[in-house]
């Protein structure tokens, strides 16, 4: 007994060889590839197969679907890395709270603006031209993680804490009034300075889109192309995801997330601080949120108060897709989602021929895989059998 | 009970004497009389006719409260709501439509108060079935019909009658279709759920002009029908009052949104009382109880969103052909969360808490913000240091999402709890984890972390 209380702390622990360490990080990632590799191809393929079935009556219509494929692929991977950033918050909170944190939406969209007076902040200082494009987004990035971050903490504190131990509803409504008023806070805020309620969102020249290559149709070439801000949002969307899964999978501090999702009581019996993790947990998923919010109105380039709530929303739907609590799941959901909205918005019009519009019906389609996944399969896409979830 | 009047045995002495025997008679009636009077002669619109007014109402309430004979209480709110508030309505409509508008939330309110206070199912789309019976008689009252199918005719205006009962039954299928696949989830799923409902519903009210023009798309639809009046003639030669066409219609839309309040008072007071509602308070608290006890769940929930969605069609037709037009934005999340601030501010399960949340946040919503607004502006003028771009009117969400966390905070039963709710949400001691005292944390723990509730 007292030879193991004194065995160095690396035994106790189980310190793992980095080979080890690798694989719990990569897995998940390459998972994560895996999906997004399968669910490309089986929508693209579900589109081949809609054109070839309509060919009777529109010969042009296989060409047509074609073309515009790559580009759609790249437009959900863009949506999907934004979905899966911004799930994560939602899933490491649910995972350590069993609480839906409603104002997950806002604290992106706070990343957003922080980014958006940053690049203003620049912009009339007249150094925004000078700033490296790398620099200026590590700043935007750090800059919306640490605002959107101690935001989140801050919010736990004030306006969930309180409320632990209450029955569900009472904290879950107590967060749909902290989603309300961080909306109407940022408002009040942003249109009183000169930044304005659609705040443009100021960056160096990021220069002109990269030609990934051409797909030659003989009377014209279509080029594919793939804007500079959606690769850094995805490369940076990428980095992160590592990131976070190295620090729940292979770090003490992500031993103790996992040991308080799992069980609270018992976790704090161990002798770790539930109530610093949580806030951890808060201030992990926050930042996330934040530098996802900062990069999202980077590559759109406005940013306004309520644009957080719809993505905030598809987030948890990715979430839940994926399997809520789950980390890898969210990711998974996350690009799977952004792949479907991407191909419904785009596809859309084309199959009804213009009769409707693809990017009205991309939220209904989002909602309804909501609705479908619940129904059918609660424990989402990565999900464990649990009993409670339901 | 009410911490904010300092001597408390005052007040409970106060109280007593004036809710029972002959003080409390003469008390009630002379307040009666006099706010019905102060109300007549100040016909204007301003602040002091806006205090009468909500002294005015406010008599409804103490004499909710009080312990009179029942007879009385209802000859008191029959000549308030009856004969003295149509009358003030005659020479200052701006006050009929506040009432009015209070009697369309109370409705709501009380809808969304079986959901979510009976049954314990947070409903965040509940405006999704008002919108439906609204825009149901929008489009068949309007030339809409034509536009789907050259070979409609709008329905002629006495349709409206019968049209309110197709409103409930259509409110009813709605419930049940959104209800039956959705049900089966846990209380924040629902919500979710319910609020993408209720944004896929005005995602559709948008886009739906298109391949075949429903909805009008984000123009709205314009010049609803009104019901015809077949009882001008009455009014105006049997009872010899002459009173235009603006001003019958706005006497009838206030009788038939109280008569409509009644009803469904009496619906709901009733059906709490009833096996049904305890069998919703039964899956509220403890849903494995309530199997074990042989409540059918799905059935029993289905039956409060059912319900809850009647009376939101019903009243979306009347609130469609009193507004004369509606758009998509007129349904969005705002005006969801709005009733759900109404059901929570009162009292979550409480009948008269639902009443009383309605009629507070209508106040405030077009009474108290524009007045508010007004004053700042004042203010603004004499060179007080407020932001220009400040006006309280639009800063509804700030407000009402203030209210919410205030209070889930410190009063999650609402202004007048429900008993049975009350005990749930106030001695409930935290089952999942004791808030442990942590010893280790460097940081100041918060002191409300300490007690779970605010109780004890």
């Amino acid at each position: 007994m007292a030879a193991e209380v004194n065995a160095p702390a690396s035994a106790r622990f189980g310190r793992r060889s980095p080979l080890e360490v690798l694989r719990t990080v990569f897995g998940p990632v390459f998972q994560l590839f895996l999906f997004i590799v399968g669910s490309a191809l089986a929508l693209s393929l579900i589109v081949v197969l809609l054109a070839l079935m309509q060919m009777g009556s529109r010969p042009d219509i296989l060409t047509r679907a074609l073309t515009i494929l790559p580009q759609v692929i790249i437009d959900g991977l863009v949506r999907g890395f934004l979905f899966a950033t911004i799930a994560l918050g939602y899933t490491m909170v649910y995972g350590v709270l069993e609480f839906i944190n409603f104002a997950h939406g806002e604290i992106f969209m706070v990343g957003g603006i922080v980014g958006a007076a940053i690049g203003l902040m620049l912009f009339t200082s007249g150094m925004l031209a000078g700033v490296p494009v790398l620099l200026f987004v590590a700043i935007v990035v750090l800059a919306g993680m640490v605002v959107s971050g101690s935001l989140a903490v801050a919010v736990e504190r004030v306006a969930y804490r309180p409320l632990r131990g209450s029955p569900r509803l009472v904290p879950l409504i107590s967060a749909i009034g902290v989603s309300l008023v961080l909306q109407d806070v940022v408002r009040l805020i942003v249109t009183n300075t000169p930044m304005g309620f659609n705040a443009r969102y100021h960056t160096p020249d990021f220069g002109s889109p990269i030609r990934l290559f051409e797909i030659d149709l003989g009377e014209r070439v279509v080029p594919v192309i793939v804007s500079p801000k959606a690769l850094v949002f995805i490369s940076v969307a990428l980095l992160m995801l590592i990131g976070l899964n190295y620090l729940v999978n292979a770090t003490r501090l992500g031993k103790a997330i996992r040991a308080t999702a799992q069980d609270r009581p018992t976790a704090s019996l161990m002798g770790i601080n539930v109530n610093r993790i949580i806030s951890l947990t808060f201030l992990i998923g926050g930042a996330l949120g934040g530098a996802a919010g900062a990069l999202f109105g980077l590559n759109v380039g406005a940013v306004n108060p309520y644009m957080g709530f719809i993505p905030g929303l598809k987030a948890f739907t990715a979430a839940v897709l994926g399997g809520i609590g789950n980390i890898t799941g969210a990711m998974v959901g996350g690009v799977v989602l952004g792949f479907l909205e991407a191909f419904v918005s785009s596809y859309l019009s084309l199959f009804t021929n213009g009769a409707l519009s693809g990017a009205a019906y991309a939220d209904i389609a989002a909602f309804s895989i909501l609705i479908l996944i619940l129904i059918f399969r609660p424990s989402g896409l990565l999900g464990e059998a649990t009993t409670q979830k339901v | 009970m009410t911490p904010t009047v300092p001597s408390e045995s005052l007040w409970v002495q106060v109280k007593t004497i004036l809710s029972n025997g002959p003080p409390a008679y003469t008390f009630f009636t002379l307040y009666a009389l006099i706010s019905s009077l102060l109300l007549i002669s100040n016909p204007r619109t301003s602040l002091t006719t806006d205090i009468i007014f909500v002294f005015f109402l406010l008599l409804v309430m103490l004499v909710y409260r009080s312990s009179v004979h029942k007879y009385f209480k209802h000859t008191i709110l029959l000549f308030q709501l009856c004969i003295v508030l149509p009358y003030f309505g005659t020479l200052n409509p701006f006050y009929l439509e506040v009432a009015t508008q209070a009697g369309i939330f109370v409705t709501l309110a009380l809808g969304l108060n079986v959901v979510v206070g009976f049954a314990g199912l947070l409903d965040l789309g509940y405006v999704a079935f008002f919108a439906v019976g609204a825009y149901a008689w929008a489009i068949t009252s309007t030339n809409q019909m034509t536009l789907i199918n050259p070979d409609w005719v709008p329905l002629p205006p006495i349709a409206f009658y019968p049209f309110l009962i197709f409103g409930l039954i259509l409110g009813t299928i709605t419930g049940i279709l959104l209800g039956l696949p959705v049900l089966r989830l846990r209380g924040d799923y629902l919500a979710i759920v319910t609020l993408g409902f209720g944004e896929v519903i005005r995602v559709l009210a948008n886009n739906l002009d298109r391949p075949i023009n429903f909805t009008n798309g984000s123009q709205g639809i314009r010049e609803i029908e009104r019901p015809n009046l077949f009882f001008a003639d009455f009014v105006r030669n049997t009872l010899g009052w002459n009173l235009s066409d603006q001003k019958l219609y706005e006497l009838f839309f206030y009788f038939a949104v109280l008569l409509i309040v009644f009803m469904t008072i009496l619906v709901v007071k009733r059906l709490k009382e009833s096996r049904i509602g305890r069998a919703w308070e039964a899956i509220r608290e403890d849903e494995t109880a309530a199997i074990a006890q042989g409540i059918p769940l799905v059935r029993t929930k289905l039956l409060a969103f059912a319900v809850g969605a009647s009376f939101a069609g019903a009243m979306g037709v009347i609130f469609a052909s009193k507004q004369l037009f509606i758009n998509p934005p007129t349904f969005d999340l705002l005006r969801s969360i709005n009733i759900l601030a109404m059901v929570i501010l009162g009292g979550m399960g409480s009948i008269p808490g639902a009443i009383l949340g309605a009629v507070l946040v209508t106040l405030l919503d077009l009474q108290i913000l524009p007045r508010t607004a007004n004053v700042l502006r004042d203010l603004q003028r004499a060179g007080f240091p407020i932001p220009a771009a400040f006006d309280p009117t639009q800063y509804q969400r700030m407000l009402f999402g203030l209210l919410l966390v205030i209070m889930m905070i410190f009063r999650p039963q609402g202004i007048l709890p429900d008993e049975r709710r009350k005990e749930e949400l106030i001695a409930d001691e935290p089952d999942d984890l004791p808030e442990q005292p942590d010893q280790s944390d460097s940081g100041t723990p918060p002191p409300s972390a300490a007690t779970p509730n605010g109780s004890k």
